[in-house]
């Protein structure tokens, strides 16, 4: 390979200077003339019929334009096939406090929130559903109809191997219970939408949202217009984090009105709106036995989880499975079982956070590994080296691990923080901890069942000199533009600035999936890098002779392509774009991707596998004062095993970005709930819907963040770049749960780590705090799967074989 | 509602805009004047995004009624630059990876540039008090107190 001029080199982002400027247009930002604006009526019980709704009064207020209710949406949307439960506007049924019953369109905001008051809506309260234990004992009144029994949305169970067994050998088994409580993602952009239809006549919409391709199709599906009909543009997120992954009803009933009214139609959702939108993070309850020779080997995990989901499924389905399918990918586990069920409630939806299901188990995995190293006298960190998965292994779950930097990474975040000097050395009151973790680059199958690429890109060459880039990838602040224009950039050999891309335009760029799974790099950067070489091979061919070099011995770098040994003089890019054209015509070439076929082939099986994984190692120095709780962080250090950073400033930026988020869930996020006194209607509503009250760290709470970029380059990624944005917050919770063990020598079993819990730890017998039991959950008989080394080839096979079944 | 009549100076230019007087300077700004530049992250004084100068101090534009602004002098992110070029703020924060999704870019340089008028060499200590009103949920905040520290520098230069 070339020498790199771009990639892996400190520079500022594509977008940095419109960010720096104010001019990024956020949704909110647009106007257009005659636009109206609408605001949604929402449910003030968590669990009601919707018995009537009249209208009539709030249609005739002078500057209504439109009223909508659930009738005028007939057909539901789910981002998911299997839990298409949701309908723009509630039709029969409300499910949490914030549920949209209704709509006004108005000349300005001040009169449809006029026209709300004056909406007339009959509900018949049904009793609310709290939480999942309580769903579970009440199997009545059912939050939906089709549940997979009772309240119960997913209910979830797979055994690679013999669990029991492989526990019954190990020389210690220990049981533990932890809970993590639900948080929100809070991105400071609130959703806002703005639709019209345009010159042509076809509906254009315009929305914070991460996923404008699923958007598209669920627009379609919902609003029963031709899916050629609609232009989705997802407008450069103000933050998305997985909050804007979902569709919103809201962008449906702007899209209706549009179509209704034939004039441009916008909505901006106020913060405490954006609290009930949510679908944030699972409050999770999570049982762990995990066995474990005298050397420290594990030898076998079993793993039980219960999801909070709240009133719709959303990303569930997923949730579920992620709370148990990347557990193993860190650690060897020679047999792993998990099960997992998610039950509604009468609360706003959960669904995908940055890491997905995924930092709850994280959390209790390795703050029990820390646990067992204290009962094996070992160091943690020898612990977790003893134990590390290699790379291009499979799991026990029949997950394919490519590169594999975890390793290095626990030697390097050591080595940074003095674990060896430091730890247990610091006095009474201070302590460090250790935690690691792993993520997807991209999740492997798509939400949809289909056989096409996940991401496409298409390239224009302009004699100008200018290279467009069209790709449906969304800019959530992640700086997924600026990895399209430096990967294009750097197979070209051109300048970056040369470069501008198209991005998030159902309407003008080839599909892509959209910014969630961490997958917009490696899956965009794979179909950019083949659309580039496909450009790159075309010139070749065409100034090959008068290069006097074969087309493979011609090299593209700082703008200019000429013979590898430099034989001859060559010629600029723009030269050789002007040859290409004069002899080929236009220059356009398109690239895509899809993920490599799964190992595993049990049903089930299609979540949890990626092209490649990254592997994150964090150590969190805490103080802690032990007649207050209060927990002071004073610096945190971490290494990511990133492949290789396309730009370290931002690669960097995402580090400390995930360690600020997962800090911020360790320490004070919670999206929670109280009920209001019975003769106030007995409603579940947030404790928080606002940001004061919904504690964040503030700049002044935040500590120093000493990053290490672990690069060995994955083969299967982009120049071998791996993600980012969601791994480094992951391991964040537990090293701070261990960290503090370190420090006062208690253990907080739960999330968020408030001082009050310390307190409550320190004064307890045990000196822990967390859950106390579990209830019985009717976990379905487990799909049974032997793990690669027993024989297996993937596939289900019965508990009792010697080999699979084939 | 009659609408209220205004003038002040925006960016160093005398503005007369006719709203209605229930608007606060946020939505006088974004929606009167069309200065989206300036955003809103909760429109009840929580967030920071929308904080602009009134009179050289920093203020949270969502707390201040568009009728208070009479005669008055705001600063918003629009104003910053110097005519193509950028203030040394704008360009740090593009360099040192400050802003991220950018939303609450315009409110942080804002506040930034409150400080370094009235400290020129403030500490990271002095840098995080100064923007802690500002939430951002990407960063983590420290290469934003970089980009400051590196303003300072170049505005320090730049005085020389």
């Amino acid at each position: 390979m070339k020498r790199l001029d771009i990639i892996g080199k400190p520079r500022r982002r594509v977008d940095g200077r419109a960010k720096a400027t104010g001019q990024v247009r956020y949704a909110d930002d647009l106007s257009m003339p005659r636009m109206l604006f609408t605001k949604l009526l929402r449910s003030p019980h968590p669990h009601a019929v919707v018995e009537s709704i009249d209208a009539t009064r709030a249609a005739q207020h002078p500057g209504v334009h439109l009223v909508l209710t659930g009738q005028d949406f007939p057909i539901p949307f789910g981002i998911m096939p299997v839990s298409v439960d949701e309908y723009p506007l509630a039709r029969e049924r409300v499910r949490y406090v914030g549920d949209p019953v209704a709509a006004a369109v108005a000349v300005d905001e001040q009169t449809a929130v006029q026209a709300l008051d004056l909406i007339e809506v009959r509900y018949k309260i049904l009793p609310p559903i709290a939480s999942p234990e309580q769903g579970l004992q009440q199997p009545e009144p059912r939050i939906h109809d089709y549940c997979e029994q009772g309240n119960i949305h997913r209910n979830q169970s797979y055994e690679f191997g013999k669990v029991d067994e492989a526990l019954a050998k190990a020389d210690l088994v220990v049981e533990d219970l932890f809970f993590y409580e639900g948080n929100t993602h809070l991105p400071m952009e609130q959703q806002a939408t703005l639709a019209f239809i345009d010159a042509d006549g076809k509906l254009q919409i315009s929305s914070s949202t991460q996923n404008p391709h699923y958007l598209h199709r669920q627009l379609a599906r919902a609003l029963q217009v031709p899916e050629h009909q609609i232009r989705v543009i997802a407008t450069p997120n103000g933050g998305g984090f997985g909050g804007k992954c979902d569709p919103g009803g809201h962008e449906f009933v702007v899209a209706k009105a549009a179509l209704v009214l034939g004039r441009p139609v916008k909505i901006g959702l106020t913060r405490e709106e954006v609290f009930y939108v949510h679908r944030g993070r699972h409050p999770v309850l999570m049982k762990m036995k995990t066995g474990v020779t005298k050397e420290g080997k594990l030898s076998g995990m079993h793993l039980q989880t219960l999801l909070d989901g709240g009133g719709y499924g959303s990303h569930g389905p997923a949730s579920t499975f992620y709370t148990g399918v990347l557990t193993p990918v860190t650690y060897h586990y020679p047999r792993f079982k998990f099960e997992a069920c998610r039950v509604f409630t009468n609360k706003p939806a959960c669904g995908p956070k940055r890491g997905h299901g995924t930092p709850q188990p994280r959390f209790g995995q390795e703050v029990q590994l820390d646990k067992i190293a204290v009962k094996l006298g070992m160091d943690p960190a020898e612990l977790r080296l003893k134990n590390v998965t290699k790379a291009n292994a499979l799991t026990a779950s029949w997950l394919k691990i490519g590169s594999n930097g975890l390793a290095d990474c626990i030697k390097k975040v050591t080595e940074m923080s003095g674990w060896k000097q430091r730890r247990g050395k610091l006095g009474r009151g201070r302590g460090l901890g250790l935690a690691c973790s792993t993520y997807m680059c991209g999740a492997g199958v798509a939400i949809y069942w289909n056989k096409m690429p996940h991401s496409g890109v298409q390239i224009l060459l302009d004699r100008s000199g200018s290279v467009i880039v069209y790709c449906g990838a969304t800019e959530i602040g992640q700086g997924s533009d600026d990895v399209l224009a430096a990967i294009v950039a750097e197979t070209l050999g051109v300048d970056i600035g040369t470069v501008r891309v198209v991005t998030g335009d159902t309407g003008i760029a080839p599909v892509d999936l959209g910014s969630y799974s961490s997958r917009v790099t490696i899956m965009m950067g794979n179909a950019a890098v083949q659309a580039a070489e496909r450009l790159r091979t075309q010139i070749a061919a065409v100034v090959s002779e008068t290069l006097g070099a074969r087309p493979d011995r011609i090299v593209f770098s700082q703008g200019r392509v000429f013979a590898v040994d430099h034989s001859g003089p060559g010629m600029t890019f723009v030269e050789a774009v002007h040859a290409a054209e004069a002899e080929l015509g236009t220059l356009s070439a398109v690239g895509s991707y899809a993920p490599p076929k799964p190992p595993g082939k049990y049903k089930g099986a299609g979540v949890g596998p990626s092209p490649a994984y990254s592997f994150s190692a964090c150590v969190v120095e805490t103080e802690v004062d032990e007649r207050t709780g209060w927990i002071h962080v004073p610096k945190i250090w971490i290494a990511h095993d990133i492949g290789r950073a396309i730009n370290p400033t931002l690669a960097k930026g995402q580090v400390i970005g995930g360690v600020y988020m997962g800090l911020g869930e360790a320490l004070m996020e919670e999206q929670s709930f109280r009920r209001l006194p019975e003769k106030l209607s007995g409603a579940l509503v947030h404790r928080a819907p606002s940001m004061l009250d919904y504690k964040s760290l503030t700049s002044l709470d935040m500590p120093e963040v000493e990053v290490a970029l672990i690069e060995d380059p994955d083969p299967y990624c982009p120049y071998g770049a791996k993600e980012v944005g969601q791994g480094p917050l992951l391991p964040v919770m537990p090293a701070v749960a261990n960290a503090i063990f370190d420090a006062v020598g208690v253990r907080v079993d739960e999330i968020p780590i408030t001082p009050d819990r310390v307190l409550k730890a320190l004064q307890a017998q045990d000196k822990r705090v967390g859950p106390t039991s579990f209830p019985k959950v009717p976990y379905p008989a487990p799909t049974f799967v032997l793990p690669p080394w027993e024989g297996g080839d993937g596939s289900e096979t019965r508990r009792d074989a010697k080999t699979a079944v084939v | 509602m009659k609408p209220h009549r205004l003038a002040m100076s925006v960016n160093g230019e005398k503005v007369e805009t006719l709203f209605a007087p229930y608007k606060t300077l946020l939505e006088v700004l974004r929606e009167d004047l069309a200065l989206t530049g300036t955003k809103h992250g909760c429109e009840l004084g929580e967030c920071g995004a929308c904080t602009v100068l009134l009179d050289g101090a920093p203020v949270l534009s969502c707390l201040v009624l568009g009728m208070e602004c009479e005669g008055r002098s705001v600063q918003t992110i629009e104003g910053l630059a110097r005519g193509p070029d950028l203030h040394p703020l704008q360009a740090a924060f593009a360099d040192f990876g400050g802003s991220q999704c950018g939303y609450c870019t315009p409110g942080v340089i804002m506040a930034a540039k409150a400080l370094l008028e009235t400290n020129p060499s403030p500490t990271r200590d002095q840098i995080k008090e100064a923007t802690a009103g500002n939430l951002c949920r990407c960063t983590g905040y420290q290469q934003i107190v970089d980009a400051v520290e590196d303003a300072a520098r170049r505005l320090k230069e730049e005085a020389r």
